[in-house]
């Protein structure tokens, strides 16, 4: 079978032992039962453990299938872990685009906003935590889009003269986010409001969320109506300092 | 002009990090690693000081590659550090006598009421403006070199050291420093608020030869050059973690408060130049003092269990796998069930101080669920809040009106509404979750010149997030009742031996 990956193969047949057995095993009865090296066994266990499809047990030290598996189709970062762990990246990009910060995951088919931090001009602003936004309308949600963290609904509504509404200009419209690397919204939403948002990965580069900026588009964008190229570079920056703190290798 | 920037280490309970920050004071890279936490019997609390110092140097060199930066662009290393701690070390080789003993740690509990029926023990309160208690270092000293045999006669003999976690990683970063701050000092028992120096009284009431002790240094001055971890670089500040919190939050002015929410909760009012004697179970200590100046002192009110309840919750119970899920948890459900928990743990801290109490979970019935005591464990962090504001405007004569918080626990939004809720004020996130850290990188900034003056450290603050008050003040009142007869359930479980 050319273009197999063995390790993954080997990581299924370790899951299936898990899924059929009576309970929990140990390192020794699944090597046995492979007929594989405990060291090769050890390592790919690891590795499940690390994604959540295995769990093992403190006292024993043996194998069940993990909690993850179970939740497959839902996301597997916890909303208020993503928060506690992106808070220390979210903070300096607040202060330095001067703008306010939003961390956003997918909800029933929109943006669920899990994390805000003001924007630093110390005037009265209403956290908005738990809030829900149009996913085709916002640049946090063009981003769950466009890496396929969340499917577009079956009507595009229109908040604004410059909503995206065809399907096939979305379509176009997240190509180029996937290309770029982030995502706009230049008033979409909301007249007189723009922002900018890139992916927050976990490991192996799965996109869990996003994190942008958003504020006053005479302020997000330049004379040619796009944004200033220093702003991406910092939503950039922090995107890839949480993905890292979660666990993304490269990205 | 290649940027500079000052790091910070904070020399926690559970972790130590390395941060770096920029000049407007913004976090640049972060490297962090726990450490082991011994509870060799129930009560003790023990860290290995070797393995912390061996956590400092690896986390050095890799905060400042995260950062992208070399050493000739740090102008400051400050250090925060969990107070209270001790380590004893021998001064020749460098090698801890022992395991350090954690201010969590309650094993001096027969020693210290032993000590307060002893004569002077009225004078060691008042010149140390710090009752006697489990939770200081200078029992803690006493009963290492009682139990330790020899000890005793080698630090007569200057052959052995003490100190706070600032002291050890001093030591350890300039190769021989023995030096304090005057922060760490006023959490000993054995420091003199008015001198800010040794009493030697107090030494004597000990029988703690003055040999082993560190000199006390001003906390925001140039303290030593280091030699390890951060070769050539300037250390301009030392300060326990929590005044160093009220640095970080920029409260230099007589009134103002924040509270830091990480492995216990600490609430501290600036009281300026003045120290206020507290005669409702608040504490008095140092606040900070920048060379050449005179001291500043703050009002503490300290919870000792709150980030480490929901830590128990998740090592111990296993209900959750990370702290943060159990707000998750917690929002399973709309309200407490009529449960309570008061986590006791090392006995009540501030404002009850009883050292005999223990734990309690109570309002027990079968309807309550996991998700119910998620929300009794986020619910004691914001009663035993209340708690301290409640003794702290009683005290100061000032009325808090409002909270700035800060540390790992302002992630959890259910919390922070709480304790909005039940304060009956705003409460305030600033926009730097590692306030610590930043505080002591403000100092140390501050000590070699890298920022001019307090005033342009104030400028760097921003509100990052705000939670105001909503909840019925019927509610408010009959939960916080339920609260307090919770708390008396806790009283008097350890028997007197
Ligand atoms: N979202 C959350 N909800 C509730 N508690 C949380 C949350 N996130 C973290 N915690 C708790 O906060 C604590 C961590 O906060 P923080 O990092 O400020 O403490 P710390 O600085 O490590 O403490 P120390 O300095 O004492 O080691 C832990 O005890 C953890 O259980
Ligand atoms: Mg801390």
């Amino acid at each position: 079978m050319p273009g197999t990956v063995q390790s993954i193969e080997r990581a299924a047949a370790i899951l299936r032992m898990l899924a059929g057995g009576p309970g929990r095993l140990g390192l020794g009865e699944i090597a046995r039962s492979l007929d594989l090296a405990k060291g090769t066994v050890h390592g790919i266990l690891r590795t499940l453990q690390h994604v959540g499809f295995v769990e093992q047990d403190r006292v024993s030290g043996h194998y069940q299938l993990g909690a993850a598996l179970l939740h497959l189709g839902t996301s597997y970062l916890d909303i208020n872990d993503l928060r506690s762990r992106s808070i220390n990246w979210a903070d300096p990009l607040a202060a330095r685009s001067g703008e306010a910060v939003r961390i956003g995951t997918v909800l029933q088919g929109r943006v669920l906003v899990v994390h805000h931090v003001f924007r630093p001009d110390d005037t009265f602003q209403t956290l908005d935590i738990g809030a829900l936004l149009p996913l085709h309308a916002t640049a946090l949600g063009k981003v769950l889009l466009a890496y396929r963290a969340a499917r577009p609904g079956a009507s595009l509504d229109r908040f604004t003269h410059r909503t995206v509404v065809g399907a096939r200009e979305l379509a176009a419209d997240l190509d180029r986010v996937r290309e770029a690397g982030w995502a706009t919204d230049i008033e979409e939403y909301t007249v007189g409001e723009a922002a900018v948002a890139a992916p927050i990965r976990g490991y192996g580069g799965l996109v869990v969320g996003a994190i942008g900026i958003s504020g006053l588009v005479e302020r997000i964008c330049d004379n040619r109506y796009r944004p200033h190229p220093r702003l991406v570079g910092y939503v950039r920056d922090a995107a890839r300092a949480v993905s890292r703190d979660l666990g993304a290798a490269r990205h | 002009m290649t940027e500079r920037y000052v790091v910070a280490i904070d020399q926690g309970t559970t972790s130590t990090r390395c941060i770096v920050f920029d000049r407007r004071g913004q976090l640049v890279s972060l490297a962090q690693q726990e450490h082991k936490q011994y509870f060799p019997k129930p009560g003790w609390v023990e860290h290995d000081a070797a393995e912390i110092w061996r956590n400092v140097e690896r986390l050095a060199p890799l905060a400042l590659r995260r950062a992208g930066i070399t050493l000739d662009q740090v102008s400051a290393v400050g250090i925060a550090n969990q107070r209270e701690t001790t380590v004893v070390w021998d001064r020749r080789t460098g090698a801890p006598v022992g395991r350090a003993l954690v201010w969590q740690d309650t094993r001096t509990d027969s020693l210290v009421h032993r000590l307060l029926e002893a004569p002077g023990a009225a004078e060691v309160q008042e010149r140390a403006a710090l009752p006697l208690a489990t939770y200081f270092s200078g029992p803690r000293l006493r009963w290492m070199l009682d139990h330790t045999p020899g000890l005793q006669e080698r630090a007569e003999r200057g052959e052995i050291l003490f100190g706070t976690m600032e002291t050890w990683l001093i030591w350890n970063l300039t190769g021989g420093l023995h030096v304090t701050d005057v922060t760490n000092a006023s959490r000993t028992n054995l420091l003199d608020v008015r001198t800010l120096d040794w009493s030697p009284e107090s030494l004597d009431f000990f029988g703690i030869p003055r040999a082993m002790l560190p000199e006390v240094r001003p906390s925001v001055s140039v303290l030593g050059t280091a030699k390890e971890a951060f070769p050539g670089v300037r250390i301009g500040a030392a300060l326990g973690d929590q005044q160093a919190a009220l640095f970080g939050q920029t409260c230099f002015t007589p009134g103002e408060a924040k509270c830091t929410y990480g492995t216990g909760s600490f609430l501290l009012l600036n009281t300026g130049a003045d120290l206020i004697r507290s005669d409702n179970g608040l504490l008095s200590t140092v606040a900070y003092q920048i060379e050449g100046e005179p001291a500043q002192f703050a009002l503490e009110g300290s919870i000792a269990i709150t980030g480490s309840l929901v830590q128990w919750f998740r090592d111990q119970l296993e209900l959750i796998t990370t702290a943060p899920e159990i707000e998750t948890l917690a929002r399973t459900v709309s309200d407490n069930g009529g449960c309570y928990i008061v986590p006791a743990f090392s006995g009540l801290y501030a404002p009850h101080w009883r050292s005999e109490a223990r734990g309690v979970i109570v309002g027990l019935t079968s309807y309550i669920t996991k998700g119910h005591l998620a929300r009794a464990v986020l619910e004691a962090t914001a009663w035993q809040t209340r708690e301290v504001v409640d003794a702290m405007n009683a005290n100061s004569g000032l009325t808090l009106k409002t909270l700035k918080v800060d540390g790992g626990m302002t992630a959890d939004n259910l919390l922070m509404q709480y304790v909005a809720d039940v304060l009956d004020v705003p409460v305030v996130r600033p926009l730097a979750a590692e306030t610590v850290s930043l505080g002591a990188a403000y100092a140390a900034g501050l000590a070699v010149g890298h920022w001019p003056d307090l005033e342009d450290l104030r400028r760097n603050w921003h509100r990052a997030a705000q939670w105001l008050p909503a909840m019925d003040p019927g509610l408010r009142a009959s939960e916080y009742g339920n609260w307090r007869r919770a708390v008396e359930r806790t009283f008097d479980w350890i028997q007197p031996a």
